[in-house]
This record gives C-alpha cells, structure tokens and sequence, in this order.
C-alpha cells in the first residue's frame, strides 16, 4: 500500500472541485485531486456542455428544416435536411473531450497531483482511495468534499432499459420516435425540447400545475407557447404510475383522476437531482447535515476542522457557477487567506426555448422581503436585433427599490438571453441602480439593449416602448 | 367672542412659582371645560390645570422649563361669550387652607411623566425651527447615523463592488460599519480609504465614530433634583465618615424576629433598625437631628425624628419622609418606610409624604458598594449611607472570623457639626447596631 501526504485533498473533479485544485495549486498549496470518472464531473461529461451541445444541434436542425418548409421567409431553400444523431453525438463527445483534456491539463498545469480512482475516508485527514494499480492512502491537512449530485430516481420507474437519466438522453445513437419526460423543470425541458426539435413525440409529465415552477409565471409562458409550436404534449397535474406492461408506454395520472397512456419509446425521467452524500465514507466523519446536504458555514467549512464541502453536495441552487465560486473561495482560505460566502446573487439559466435568465430577487420575492420595488420591462417585440434574428418572445425585466433605485433583481426571458446574465451579475454584484444601467451605453444594435430600455422604463422614460 | 385668561393659581403652601412641565394643548385647540391644559410642577408635586370653561386655545404664556410666577397669565382662551375676564383663581384660592390644594387644580403626585415631556419638548423645539440651528438628530427608527453618508437599516447588507467587498475583507474590516457614500448607499474606494485611515489612528479598525448628539432638555424633577444637588454641594462643606460595622447579631435578631413575626407584621429590613439607632443617638446628639437656614443663621433643631429615605423611581431621585420615627416602634418604622418608598415608586406619594424630613438615609441595597460620599439633603446636617453587607475575615485577637460585616458611609454639614461630633455620632450607631439589643433598651 503507497503512503502520500499533501496540503489539500478534493475529493470529485467537478467544476467545483476542479477550479478548487487550480486555484490552490496557483497559490503554491500542496495539492491532490481524486476522481473516479474524467475530470470535469457531471457539469463536462453528462450535464451541462453535452446538453448544451444537443440542443445546439436541435437549434440548427429546426432552422435547416424551418427553411426546407420556407416557413422562415429568410429566403433560403434547403431541401430535406436530416439529422444522424450519431454524428451529433460524436462531435458533442469531441467537445466533452476537448474539455475534459483541457481541465487535466490546467490541473497538471497549477501542480496539482491527480488520482483517478474511487475516495473513500478513513478519517477526517486520511483518504484511501481504490486505483487500478492498488489502494492509495493519503494523509491530508485539509480535504474538501465535492461529490456532486445524481439524478433522483422515482418509486415504480427505477433507471433501466428503457427508462433512462439525463445522462443516457445525451448519448441516444438515434432519436426516438417517442419519448416520455417526466418532470417539467428545467433539465426535462432542455431536453424534451431538443428532442422535439430533432423529431422526437415528446409528452411531458409534470406534477404541479405548471411547467418551470420555480420561475414566476410571466417568466415562462413564452417556454410554454413554444412547447405548443413545437407540437409537445404538456400534461399538467399528472402523476407518473409506472411503465404498461407491454413496455412501450407510460402510465399517467391526469388532473381529473383518470388514467392515460403515454406510448412511448423512452422515459426519461428529470425529477430533480440528489447530493452524493453515500459511497465516499461519510460514516467515518462527523458532519452536520442540512436536510439531504452537508451543512456548510459561510467559508463552506463542514462541522469536522479542516473538511470542506463545495458544490451540489451543499444545497441549492445546485448550479456548476456556484460549485467553481465555492471552490476558488476554499482553495484561497487554505492558502491562508481571508474569505467569506458574501456573493450577491447567484445566476440562473434556463437554456429552453425561449431561454430564461433570473438575478437577483423576483418581483414577487423583493416584496415578500418586505421592500417597494419599482418594476421595468422591456418586451424584445421592440427591440430591432431580436427582429433581424427571428427571435420576438420574451422581455428583459429589472426589478429595483423604489426609496434609491438599486437593482435587486433582472430576469429575461428571449433567445439567446442567456448571455444577459453577466451584465445582469455585474449590474447586482457592482450595487447598480437603475440610473447606473439606464446611464450605461448598451451597443446598439443588441439584445442587450432591452437591458437598459428595461431600466429606463422602471424610471418611467422607456425610449423605444 | 369673548376672551378668557387663565392665570398661574397658587398650588399651595406658599409656593410662589411653579415650573411648567406640560402642555396638553395647542393654540388653536378646542377645550371643554374640566379638560387639563397645562401641568406645572413644584418642589414636590406636579400640579394640573384644567380648564375652567370652553373655548379655542389662543395663546399660551410659557415654554416648557420656564418658571412661571403664581398670577402670571398662563393661557388666553377664545370663549363664546363677549366677556373678557381672568380667571379668579388667586381669590378664590386665599381663602382656602394654605395646605389644601387648590380649588380649580388638581394635585396629582410626581410621576413618570415628568420625563415624558421632555422628550415632546424637544420634538417640539426642533419642528419650531430649531433644527435650522443644530444639526438634525434622528430621533426614531432602526437607523444608527453613521460617521458620514446615509445611515443603513438594522440587518440591510451594505452596497460595495466584489473589489471592495475584497479589500475590507483582507484589510479586516466589517462592511457594516462603513458608511456609503456613493449612489443608494454604495460603498466607494474612497470611503474605505477614509475608514481605514481613521481605524489606524485610533487602533480600533472594526468600531465605527459615532457622532451624534443628543439634546435633551433638564425638566420637571431631573431640573429639581439637579439644583438640589447643587445647591447643597456648593452651599454645604461635607465631611464624610466611614466606620464598619460587625452586623452578625443585629442579623440573628432580625431574622429571629421575621421567623417569629405575627402574620399582619412587615418583615424587617435592616432599615428600620437603622432608623430606631438613629432616633437613640439623636437622644444622645440631638444637633445632628436639624435644619440649618444658613442665610438667617439659625438651626432649626427638631424633637420629632423625620426620617427621608433616599428612594430610587422611574423618574429619579426622591425622598419620601417616615416621620415622627421617635415614636414608632421598628415594626411601624417599617410599616412606615415600605408604604412611604412604595407610594413615591409608584407616583401616589402625597405632598406631606415627601416633606418635612430632618435626617436622611441613603441605601443602595445590595448593590450598595464599599463606600459611598452621600450628599446631604440640603437643608439638613446629617445624611447617613448604608453600604453592602459583606462577609469579611475579622481578627478577633487570636484568629480570623468569617463576620458579616457592612459600613455605614455618613456625610455631616461641617459648617456646624465637628468632625470629632460626627465620629462620636457615627459609633454610637456602630454600637447600637453591633449590640442590637441596646436599641430597644431604655437607659
């Protein structure tokens, strides 16, 4: 058995974890990371990038065959487009490549020893991790924990054959003819649209009364017009059963009590994720838990002296930015220096279609935290650069106090708004007021100008609107 | 219409003046007859004035603080008759008792009151523009001003760039205590850069200036006891005495005496023994038992034993008096006592209960301290101080004995009482109070 020590030991290669061991191995700690699978965790292999890729894929295919139907009076002919997924896969499998070769490389780049294999705690400053050349113990001074999260399964439709994860969606050899998405939050959505746009018969199943229910209802109504154009079934209130016995349906209970089916090929199920809280040892530590998640400080140190946490194994939101602010936070307070949790505002992306961006406090929360917010909006109806790129829905909201206009919340909802969300951040991290914003030249002609039209119409002189 | 003035009324016992503590109302206001408009306030009590008949207040004749003389017009009323009359307080009060009080006022006792107007007061002040004069002080509300810029609700994060967010943290500093100076309260380079200069110098970098004042106006009994005060500080040269006592027999008795009391009986404090020890050395030193007019030159010397009792209320310092302690036995002395303290704490205290006293006694109770400097209740000559009960280690001549033992902290007038006169006074209250039996023994 092979004995090292080191400075800091992260335990998963996540976003978090990762930008934790680069920041640390730039600050000259000692530094190894553990990692059982490819390096750039849920978020590079099976989450956000190959997701993104997909549906960037689905994007060009609608537009290839919105022109082959001359339904985009752009005036292009195209004729009979067609997709092979396999292909689409592939090259999104290039970019995951090209990604998570480049973390391995940052990381060796910073100094920092990784150790592919299976961490599991021996105690709170010793690891033991099982490689393929043997078991490798490791005595740390300080470990963080960022294990991430996996999907959560439901009673009666365990993963397997046919009902599949995300992560199984992302590498279809084909598109399916039918396909199930049980779940109507955001990843069910990504992806449920995507497939529809590919071809795919999608039905959503959606528990609540509504699709996106975290989000405010003005906010996601565009995402539910298009699900209608797209030609997704959308059932509401309805309860997931289980699969027929023939297998190629899904049983539903509807709003009104009934039972229907859902023929379908694949199920997929989104119904939210869990932290990795189990299999890395957690018995041989004492940590507080905050419900499913280990509870955290505002320096993400864990109950046990010199354990971290960071990522999706801490709380909500469960977002990859949160897991890198974390960790860069962490790796700079075992170097010795001064840090605290004190981020303004967490953003939030929704890459449906329409895209949707929140900041900050909606409308609704900025009141129920007790403050008189003045509200702008600024529908892209108006703005002539959504015109020129066939993208109409949505607006930019900004959400301010009335008593001295500073910016509490910005959310979007259009095409391409995801891009919005750094000047919406900076705009909230910077203590922005409306006339900050409003004052700022935004380049014309852009989306980004319904930013500052938004901001102009909360001060009651919205130019173009 | 008619015009009613509404002259200061004698408020008893001679009192030429009297100082103005309240206004219930506005000019401009409605009245009724039997409403109060105005309380004044005397050496001992606060007096009400109401209204004698219905009208529109039309002026009113003093500020709050002012001393006002008896007579002097205090408010005019608009009435609906064409009469112009003054009201006739002062004949009608001539023939009255000079003790009683008036006929048109009421008199109420001291009570917390007193400290509520003055905070009205200086609402007032600054709405009547003041406030041009001075700096405006936040009177209400969660805000702390801060050093400079716009104070910050109580809980609400303060506005800084993730830059500067960084460099308070490395530099140490709470955000919180920053004031913002920037737009909506942000928190600029500068401002930090001014915060940290000030944090060097003064070596206290997480501690913010605080620089407001507040102006709060002396009235009513704070203004009382405030020229008491001075008056027998600067009038009177004190000399003061501290002797210990050994209390462990005086203790025994008492505790005896509340074990086996009859149920209708007060249980004893220390006090009431106190004052029977006073009474005996008063027997003994009666000059000690006086009130000096030092401008006629003449020391009233008193037979009868009024004894005040320092007495911490709500709104401040005040002397209830047990009088004639010469002839009350020690459980009336404190039936006495507890009856005269309660009724000034809780404001029903009459004018008699808080006059007439010849001899004071002060007591903090257990938080009593090791030693106190008593001031002398101007214009008596003795006030004696009654320190914490203590457990000391005592030499008795071969070993030390845990006793309980307490010191008496006694301030005399030296204008007329000699310091060898005031030691003798002060051990014989050792003595009785050591041998406690001897104060209930007649010699």
């Amino acid at each position: 058995m092979k004995e090292i020590s080191c400075k800091l030991l992260i335990i998963g290669a996540g976003p978090g974890g990762y930008v934790c061991a680069i920041r640390a191995g730039q600050l000259g700690v000692d530094t190894v990371i553990v990692e059982m699978a490819k390096p750039g965790g849920t978020c590079l292999n099976i989450g956000c990038i190959p997701s993104k890729a997909l549906i960037h894929v689905a994007n060009e295919f609608t537009y290839a065959s919105a022109m082959a139907a001359d339904r985009g009076h752009l005036g292009i002919s195209v004729s009979n487009p067609k997709v092979d997924l396999a292909g689409s896969v592939a090259w999104k499998d290039g970019i995951v490549g090209r990604l998570t070769n480049g973390v391995a490389g940052l990381l060796k780049k910073a100094g920092v020893k990784i150790v592919a294999g299976r961490a599991v705690f021996r105690d709170g400053k010793t690891i033991a991790v099982k490689t393929e050349t043997g078991d490798q113990i490791i005595h740390t001074e300080n470990v963080v924990i960022a294990t991430g999260s996996a999907p959560v399964e439901i009673p009666g439709l365990p993963f397997g054959k046919s009902v599949i994860s995300s992560t199984e969606a992302l590498s279809f050899s084909m598109v399916p003819e039918k396909l199930a998405v049980i779940g109507g939050g955001y990843i069910g959505l990504e992806l449920g649209t995507a497939f529809a746009k590919l071809g795919a018969k999608v039905t959503v199943v959606e528990v609540l009364d509504r699709i996106l229910p975290q989000y405010d209802a003005e906010l996601t109504k565009p995402v539910a017009r298009r699900l209608k154009d797209l030609g997704v079934d959308v059932m509401l209130s309805a309860k997931a059963k289980g699969l027929a016995a023939s297998g190629d349906a899904l049983l539903v209970e509807t709003s009104d009590g009934k039972e229907a089916r859902v023929e379908t090929d694949k199920v997929l199920v989104t119904v939210g994720r869990k932290p990795v809280t189990e299999g890395w040892g957690r018995e041989e530590l004492v940590l507080d838990m905050d419900g499913r998640f280990i509870r955290i400080d505002e320096q993400c140190r864990t109950a046990m002296r010199g354990v971290y946490a960071i990522g999706d194994v801490t709380g909500e939101p469960m977002l990859a930015h949160r897991a890198m602010a974390q960790g860069e936070m962490v790796a700079e307070i075992v170097a010795g220096n001064n840090r605290i949790w004190d981020k303004r505002c967490i953003p939030a992306v929704c890459f449906t279609d329409p895209e949707l961006v929140t900041v900050g406090l909606s409308p609704d929360e900025a009141r129920a935290a007790g403050r008189e917010v003045r509200i702008g909006q600024f529908p892209f109806s108006a703005n002539g650069r959504a015109m020129t790129l066939g993208g109409e829905s949505g607006f930019v909201r900004v959400v301010a106090r009335t008593d001295n206009h500073l910016v509490l919340g910005i959310q979007a909802v259009g095409s391409g708004v995801s891009e919005l969300s750094t000047a919406f951040s900076l705009a909230i991290e910077m203590g922005a007021r409306l006339e900050d914003i409003a004052g700022t030249m935004h380049a014309h002609p852009t989306q980004g100008e319904g930013f500052q039209e938004a901001a102009l119409s909360a001060l009651g002189h919205a130019l173009h609107n | 219409m008619g015009e009613h003035t509404i002259k200061l009324p004698d408020v008893g016992e001679g009192v030429a003046e009297a100082e103005l503590v309240e206004w219930h109302v506005e000019v401009g206001d409605q009245v009724r007859e039997d409403m109060v408009l105005a309380a004044v306030m005397t050496d001992k009590t606060t007096v009400e004035i109401p209204s004698p008949v219905d009208g529109e207040v039309a002026w009113l004749g003093a500020e709050i603080g002012d001393t006002v003389a008896v007579g002097s017009p205090l408010i005019r009323l608009k009435t609906a008759s064409d009469d112009v009359q003054e009201a006739p307080a002062e004949a009608a009060q001539r023939n009255n008792p000079p003790t009683a009080p008036a006929r048109n006022v009421k008199v109420v006792p001291e009570d917390t009151r007193s400290s509520e107007p003055a905070t009205k007061h200086d609402e007032q002040g600054a709405a009547k523009g003041e406030a041009a004069l001075r700096p405006p002080v936040s009177s209400k509300g969660a805000s702390r001003p801060s050093a400079n810029g716009a104070p910050r609700a109580a809980g609400e994060k303060p506005v800084a760039s993730p830059a500067i967010r960084l460099r308070a943290r490395e530099s140490g500093i709470d955000l919180k205590q920053v004031a913002g100076t920037g737009p909506a309260g942000r928190i600029t380079h500068e401002d930090l850069n001014a915060f940290l200069s000030v944090g060097q110098s003064t070596s206290a970098p997480m501690l913010a200036r605080e620089t407001s004042v507040s102006d709060i106006k002396v009235v009513g009994l704070r203004r009382r006891i405030s020229e008491k005060m001075a008056l027998a500080k600067s009038r009177i040269p004190h000399i003061t005495y501290v002797e210990e006592v050994d209390i462990e027999a005086l203790e025994d008795l008492r505790n005896a005496l509340n074990q086996a009391k009859a149920g209708n009986r007060p249980k004893l404090t220390l006090l009431p023994f106190l004052m029977r020890a006073i009474v005996n050395a008063i027997a003994k030193q009666p000059g000690f038992n006086a009130v000096y007019d030092d401008e006629a030159g003449i020391i009233h010397q008193h037979g009868g034993v009024h004894i005040g009792i320092a007495t911490q209320t709500p709104p401040g310092l005040m002397v209830p008096v047990v009088h004639h302690a010469e002839a009350r036995d020690i459980w009336s002395c404190a039936t006495e006592l507890a009856r005269v303290t309660e009724a000034a704490r809780d404001g029903t205290a009459t004018r008699e209960d808080l006059s007439g006293s010849t001899i004071t006694i002060t007591s903090l109770g257990a938080m009593g301290g090791i030693v106190t400097t008593p001031v002398i209740n101007h214009p008596e000559v003795a006030i004696i101080g009654v320190n914490k009960i203590m457990v000391r280690p005592v030499w008795n001549g071969t070993q030390f004995l845990p006793r309980k033992m307490m010191n008496l902290s006694s301030s005399f007038d030296h204008r007329v009482i000699d310091g060898w006169d005031a030691a003798v006074f002060v051990q014989r209250l050792k003595t009785l109070l050591e041998n406690p039996a001897m104060i209930f023994v007649e010699d």
